[in-house]
């Protein structure tokens, strides 16, 4: 396909926003020099639309339309704001790491009280030392996505975390993401490396401060889990209802060590978390499980690409939808397993459970296997509330709603229970709680 | 007093009438008996009752305490006191028992305007009544009915009316897939729940269930009606002649 044909309505905008955003992005040189290239190869594209098969079913170009503008400084009413959903938001006892509008705001992270084995710098301003060049590749990730490249034009921020050989952090570090502009964008990027033995529980929170609407989130993480380490990696996706979110995560997996990743996004008109991992040492084991809340015209997409790499690693997804009024959950998962990645065993299940009959999800599989001697499967299902089981619950004297959130929590709690954290699977038990309340 | 009374139901299912102008009188305190062949319209009847969606009413009516029950949803007749012991108890997976015995009691207490019980008083009660139905309390731990035997389910049942204390009690084939001994713990559950305030409809197919659960009256269905009503004496008579007499004269 010539990709000039498909040169999109956007592409004068985007150029001008990041034209307008040079005085504002750390880094030159070398790095000013890969955040043009960086928009270069999305200029190719343009906001990814459905003719771009990763991108198929979330057309961007159609959902999105525009590049809003970077977001401006936040000023103090607006951290006030921030402070204030923060605190919301916050887990108890974990060390937060909070990100304003993109930019990392020191005030309201506990970067003073960090525990120890754990250093936080902030990527601004390691891109802004001189002499950088050698940290560059912060802004380089060998997988391609015209989203993960605008994303490396406009960084503003983010954090890079290290976490020490044999760490064992006995509270979550939890990174939150809080919007106070609207109609404004931001571009944060992080990078977490767990040492060798480490064990790690990290929270990702998306939220939204008083006030703020219709705003664009594109945050990517870049994440090293290393040999015989473990990581627990909890995601709560709670933006404004008419935010957009486009979050990219990319993980290397080394040897014996294990990650387990679960999303629940509520939040956000249009949504994604595309999540690419490799199994580069032999022996680990992936848990993936995703939850999608949606209600209105809510458009949430789950992308994971597993790529086994090396022999004897397991994967398993596990994602569950619950799509009321017309809203559209999307699921895509890729397993890729190497020629030499013998032994592996990787399954996905995508399940939705639609609320209206106007609610759409799609789900789209795909196994490439190079190998011969695996285990690799994945099934899909779609449909309503049993009515023999609702009719139980309400001869037994539940009220219609109650009986029905009831049922959903059941279905969401299959994958809510992978959180080995109590503490924190109760939180997001809350979470969806909250949101079937909100339906009543 | 009569606790419920169906007067002249007619109901279709599909376009379909099963019911043809059924009429059934029952006084509280009272154990009525309904028997009859398969197909004739005994689950229906319990179905309609608790307000199952799919049923369609087309003539007659249904006084509960002189309420008009077929205007109540389904969740409205349990906290009026209908309870219906199904003939096949759905398995409910990801949903523990306890936590589906604690919602559905505080929700009907809710909607009688009574408090919720707290935490230690249900757990108290729970337990005392599996302890009488003989069930272990990590089965309360699992999905509702998720992989209980047939006679676990049904003992589920009695545990829910005994834990609900419901003013009518509706037992659809409570003696079906259930060996003797199953039965005879169910029949006991059954029986400690009688009580001068408490009706129970027992519906069954076969005579021996009655042996445990005494009735006071027994009516005979058959092809959608009420075609013969007597003592519990005419369980033994249909035991020894059978339904064929009554299918011909419906
Ligand atoms: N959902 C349904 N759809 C169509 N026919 C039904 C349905 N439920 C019951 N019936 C029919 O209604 C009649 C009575 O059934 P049922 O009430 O189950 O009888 P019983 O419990 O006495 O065996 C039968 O002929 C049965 O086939
Ligand atoms: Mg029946």
């Amino acid at each position: 396909m010539n990709v000039a044909l498909v040169k999109n309505d956007s592409g004068p905008a985007a150029s001008s926003v990041f034209a307008a955003a040079q005085g504002r992005l750390p880094g030159t040189g070398k790095v000013a020099e890969i955040r043009r290239d960086a928009f270069a190869a999305f200029e190719r594209t343009g906001l990814p639309h459905r003719r771009i098969e990763e991108w198929k079913y979330t057309d961007l170009r159609a959902l999105v339309r525009d590049v809003l503008p970077l977001a401006g400084a936040p000023d103090a009413a607006a951290l006030a704001r921030a402070k204030a959903a923060v605190a919301e938001a916050a887990i108890e006892g974990a060390t937060k790491l909070v990100l304003v509008d993109g930019v990392v705001a020191t005030d309201l992270s506990d970067l003073a009280a960090l525990p120890s084995g754990v250093t936080v710098r902030m990527l601004r301003a390691v891109l802004d030392e001189q002499s950088n060049d050698s940290r560059a590749d912060l802004l380089l990730t060998k997988t391609s996505d015209p989203m993960l490249s605008l994303n490396a034009a406009l960084v503003t921020d983010g954090v890079v975390v290290t976490v020490a050989d044999g760490t064992q952090l006995s509270s979550p570090l939890q990174l939150i993401h809080v919007a106070t502009a609207s109609k404004a964008a931001r571009y944060s990027r992080s990078h977490v490396r767990v040492g060798q033995g480490a064990r790690v529980t990290l929270v990702e929170s998306a939220i939204a401060a008083a006030g703020a609407a219709a705003y664009q989130a594109n945050d990517a993480a870049v994440v090293w889990v290393g040999d015989e380490a473990q990581l627990s990696h909890v995601r709560l996706m709670r933006d404004a209802s008419d935010a957009v979110n486009v979050s990219s995560e990319l993980f290397t997996i080394g040897a014996k060590s294990r990650l387990n990743l679960f999303n629940m996004t509520s939040g956000a008109a249009v949504s994604r978390l595309q999540a690419f991992f490799t199994m580069a040492g032999e022996g680990s084991e992936l848990i993936v499980n995703g939850v999608n809340l949606l209600r209105d015209k809510q458009h949430g997409d789950m992308t994971l690409v597993v790529d086994h790499a090396v022999p004897g690693c397991t994967s398993r997804e596990n994602f569950r939808a619950v799509l009321d009024d017309r809203a559209h959950s999307v699921f895509q998962g890729r397993i890729i397993v190497r020629q030499d990645a013998q032994q592996t065993d990787g399954k996905m299940m995508t399940r939705a459970l639609l609320l209206s009959d106007e609610a759409e999800a799609d789900s789209k599989p795909e196994l490439e296997i190079f190998a011969d001697d695996v285990s690799c499967g994945h099934g899909a299902t779609a449909g309503a509330l049993d009515d023999s089981l609702l009719f139980y619950l309400r001869a037994r004297g539940l009220p219609e709603k109650q009986a029905q959130a009831l049922l959903i929590q059941a279905f969401v709690g299959e994958a809510i229970e992978a959180i080995e954290d109590d503490h924190l699977r109760e939180r997001v038990i809350a979470s969806a709680q909250d949101w079937m309340e909100a339906r009543a | 007093m009569a606790l419920l009374e169906i007067k002249n139901l007619q109901v279709r299912v599909e376009e379909r009438e099963i019911l043809h102008g059924l009429t059934l009188t029952i006084d509280a305190g009272k154990v009525h008996a309904i028997m009859g062949p398969n197909g004739s319209g005994k689950s229906t009847l319990s179905h309609v009752i608790a307000g199952k969606p799919g049923y369609e009413v087309t003539g007659g009516e249904i006084l509960f305490k002189g309420e008009d029950l077929l205007a109540m949803a389904p969740d409205e007749r349990a906290a009026k006191g209908v309870f219906l012991a199904f003939q096949y108890p759905v398995e409910i997976p990801g949903v523990a028992t306890m936590t589906f015995l604690r919602t559905a009691l505080n929700a009907q207490r809710k909607a009688r305007g009574e408090e919720e019980y707290s935490t230690p008083d249900f757990l108290k009660k729970v337990r005392e009544i599996s302890k009488s139905l003989n069930i272990p309390q990590d089965m309360l731990k699992r999905g509702v009915n998720v992989g209980f035997s047939g006679g676990e389910k049904k003992r589920n049942e009695v545990l829910q009316m005994a834990l609900f204390q419901p003013s009518l009690c509706i037992l659809d084939e409570m003696d079906s897939g259930l060996d003797i001994d199953a039965l005879r713990i169910a029949a006991d559950g059954v029986n400690a729940l009688r009580s001068p305030e408490r009706s129970m409809i027992v519906i069954t197919h076969y005579q021996r269930l009655l042996n445990y659960i005494v009735p006071d009256v027994v009516h005979v269905m058959s092809k959608g009606r009420v075609v013969k009503s007597g003592g519990k004496e005419l369980a033994l008579e249909l035991e020894a002649s059978g339904y064929a007499q009554f299918e011909d004269a419906a």
